[in-house]
């Protein structure tokens, strides 16, 4: 299925080729975790810190559970950031 | 010690400057800066004097570890009534102003009275003068800056000073010191203006040595250097992508505040974010992020440099602004954009330096922008009003044509600075404003970050994210991972996030620290630096002893549980996009349990056991 993955901050470089600024479209399996996606790509484990599906934080106890997402899903990853 | 223990007396009524001793008691109960001067200003004024007026005072206050080798130790506070929300007012600023004055051999400088006619100060170590300033007068800050570093000829001079905005009476007017850093908030520049006080030139070289155990502020500062050199956040996230990296996550959450905060996501924010900030431009190929900046003595170093792109229409004919300056920090870079739906970047960097170039806050400006820009939509205010421009949101020409003369105090431009609450008055439709206490609200919905909202309804200084930062633990996870959307739980997160700060503040250390800095790493600092023990638990208490004589003090200028009220839009108009769809404020949950956690009556007022439990004053 396809989700809409989106990789922010020092992390952008980690996306395919076919993304535009920090979006592009993945296929991910139906029964994926989000730590397969987020090996899958690079993105080291410990910089995955803010990681949202549909703008939702998720945490690091939830994301080995397989099939958490769903078709047309957005994940958004970032490093560890503030402002203010 | 590590306060020089003097103050400078300003009295710009009859002309003269005259030193005294610090209040040592005070500086054991409230630290320094915006404690130690609140303190002062609660002593020394009635709350209940006109902002604008000659009984109103004005503090520039340092901190025991502004000017000291402690990370981030550069900050000093501007602390008077202020003009916007007439409750306490309290603006920190970074840059290099404040360490300057402590080498000068002063804690603070407190102005009091006004000028016959306008006048700056200048610091030369123990010399204090008052000069005419009538050349200056009507001269936009960077203008006045250079005649004034012309004059006195000395590179290492640093100057405070106030815009052409101040000077006509804009409500939000900033104390702009080094060209772009700002005491921002509340209209702390009006009061300056008010008193005929166009600038602090200051330039110390007695250097700063009376720290109270050398030894141990050396291992302590180098500890606290480490730990945020070693946090992912303060050591690579800040000074790679500043603040700005903040305006997709508070997209992506639905809590970026849209078309005055009709909205909770902007479709534009990709293009003004911290990423569209380091990407090449078409015309030059070169990013509109030129690099990161520190202010004194700090380690992080957030600040953004920046350029405009040549070729956009706002500076095509004006190579003055071809120049790199203060750019794009989180805040005002919503407020010029998402709220106002303008998302061209070079249009928000242009606004921004016109902030900077005449000292307006930009939070309150764009802010303001964004609600005449509803009341345009809604009609209730023309082209008759604005001189012809189409004031719609979205529109990058009115964005910039408003920072203009509001700049300037030209035309409609009088009325944008009026700020939000008196213009929407003014034309009929209170309603849109979205202000607490008068000040408007900074770049966080509290419909879908509940704790956030709580803090804007009780923040001292009207709405304010800077009074008590939990969007740290909502949606960064710092210390710990809060729910935005669960209102349960969040007073204690306000609570301990407000009187955290006021201590932070009140140290003389940048609040951005404690994005890595518990009080476990700021405690052994001051203790280092300061006499006596100061423990964690006592920076605590300090912290909490401050909220609540700040609110005592607006408590005495008028102000009521009634004003810790949020605008009806978002207790009544759900969020509509997002993860915080169809949801509203909390407050009224969130208020009384706040007022409980405080230790105050059900009716906002401070219980006397409170007050004496923290010995406040009167």
């Amino acid at each position: 299925m396809k989700i809409t993955f989106k990789l922010y901050a020092t992390l952008g470089d980690l996306l395919p080729s076919n993304a535009v600024r920090n979006v592009s479209t993945i296929e991910v399996p139906e029964d994926a975790s989000l730590h397969n996606i987020i090996d899958k790509y690079h993105v080291p484990r410990e910089l995955a810190h803010l990681v949202l599906i549909n703008g939702v934080f998720v945490c690091d106890a939830d994301r080995d559970q397989a099939g958490i997402l769903k078709e047309n899903d957005v994940l958004a990853i970032w490093p560890p950031v503030a402002g203010g | 010690m590590s306060w020089t223990k003097k103050i400078l007396r300003v009295n710009l009524s009859s002309g003269t400057c005259t030193e005294e001793p610090l209040n040592m008691e005070w500086a054991n109960d409230y630290l320094g800066q915006r404690g130690l001067a609140t303190r002062y200003i609660v002593e020394e004024t009635d709350p209940a004097c006109d902002p604008l007026g000659p009984d109103n005072k004005l503090i520039m206050a340092t901190g025991p570890l502004t000017g000291t080798m402690a990370s981030t130790g550069g900050r000093y506070s501007v602390i008077c009534k202020s003009p916007l929300t007439n409750a306490i007012a309290c603006s920190n600023s970074g840059g290099f102003f404040g360490a300057e004055l402590k080498f000068a051999g002063w804690d603070m400088v407190i102005f009091e009275g006004r000028a016959a006619s306008p006048m700056y100060l200048s610091i030369e170590d123990n010399v204090a003068k008052l000069h005419p300033a009538d050349d200056l007068w009507g001269k936009s800050c960077w203008e006045a800056d250079k005649q004034l570093r012309t004059k006195h000829q000395d590179p290492q001079t640093r100057i405070a000073i106030v815009g052409r905005s101040a000077e006509q009476g804009c409500l939000y007017a900033a104390v702009v010191n080094d060209l772009h850093r700002a005491a921002g908030r509340s209209g702390v520049g009006t009061v300056m203006a008010s008193k005929n006080l166009k600038a602090v030139v200051c330039r110390g070289t007695l250097g700063l040595g009376n720290i109270d155990n050398p030894e141990a502020f050396m291992e302590t500062t180098k500890a606290g250097k480490a730990v945020l050199a070693e946090n992912a956040v303060t050591g690579q996230g800040l000074p790679a992508y500043g603040t700005q990296v903040l305006m997709n996550v508070i997209n992506e959450v639905g809590a970026l505040p849209t078309r005055n905060m009709r909205e909770t996501q902007f479709e534009g924010a990709a293009n003004v974010s911290a990423e569209a900030m380091a990407e090449p431009r078409k015309s030059d190929g070169k990013p509109n992020l030129t690099t990161n900046g520190a202010c004194f003595s700090c380690t992080i170093a957030c600040g953004r440099i920046s350029t405009i792109d040549r070729t956009h229409f706002s500076v095509k004919d004006k190579p003055e602004y071809w120049i790199n300056s203060g750019g794009l920090e989180y805040e005002a870079a919503w407020a010029l954009g998402p709220d106002t739906g303008v998302d061209d970047i070079d249009a928000l960097t242009y606004a921004n330096f016109l902030c900077n170039e005449d000292g307006m806050d930009p939070i309150s400006f764009g802010s303001t922008v964004a609600a005449a820009m509803e009341l345009f939509e809604e009609g209730a205010i023309t082209t008759e009003q604005t001189d012809g421009v189409e004031l719609k949101f979205g529109s990058a020409e009115a964005l910039c044509w408003a920072a203009e003369v509001t700049a300037k105090g030209e035309g409609f431009g009088r009325d944008i600075g009026m700020g939000s609450k008196r213009l929407c008055e003014k034309y009929g439709r209170p309603e849109l404003s979205m202000t607490v206490k008068g000040q408007e609200f900074p770049a966080y919905d509290p419909r879908g970050i509940q704790g956030i909202g709580l803090a804007y309804a009780t923040s001292n200084r009207g709405a304010c994210h800077l009074r008590g930062y939990t969007i740290a633990s909502e949606i960064l996870g710092i210390p710990v991972k809060t729910d935005p959307l669960e209102s349960e739980g969040k007073a204690d997160l306000v609570k301990a996030f407000q009187d955290a700060t006021a201590a932070v503040d009140s140290a003389g250390l940048c609040v951005f620290t404690t994005f890595a800095w518990t009080m476990d790493d700021i405690a052994p600092q001051v203790d280092a630096a300061c006499a006596g023990d100061w423990s964690p638990e006592r920076m605590m208490e300090v912290g909490e002893r401050i909220w609540n004589m700040e609110r005592e003090y607006n408590a005495k200028a008028g102000l009521t549980a009634a004003d810790d009220r949020l605008p009806e839009r978002l207790t009544t108009l759900p969020a509509n996009a997002g993860p915080a769809t169809g949801k509203v404020s909390e407050l009224d949950k969130m208020l009384p349990a706040y007022y409980t956690v405080r230790g105050w009556n059900a009716d906002g007022t401070v219980t006397s056991d409170t007050h004496q439990r923290l010995g406040l004053p009167g």
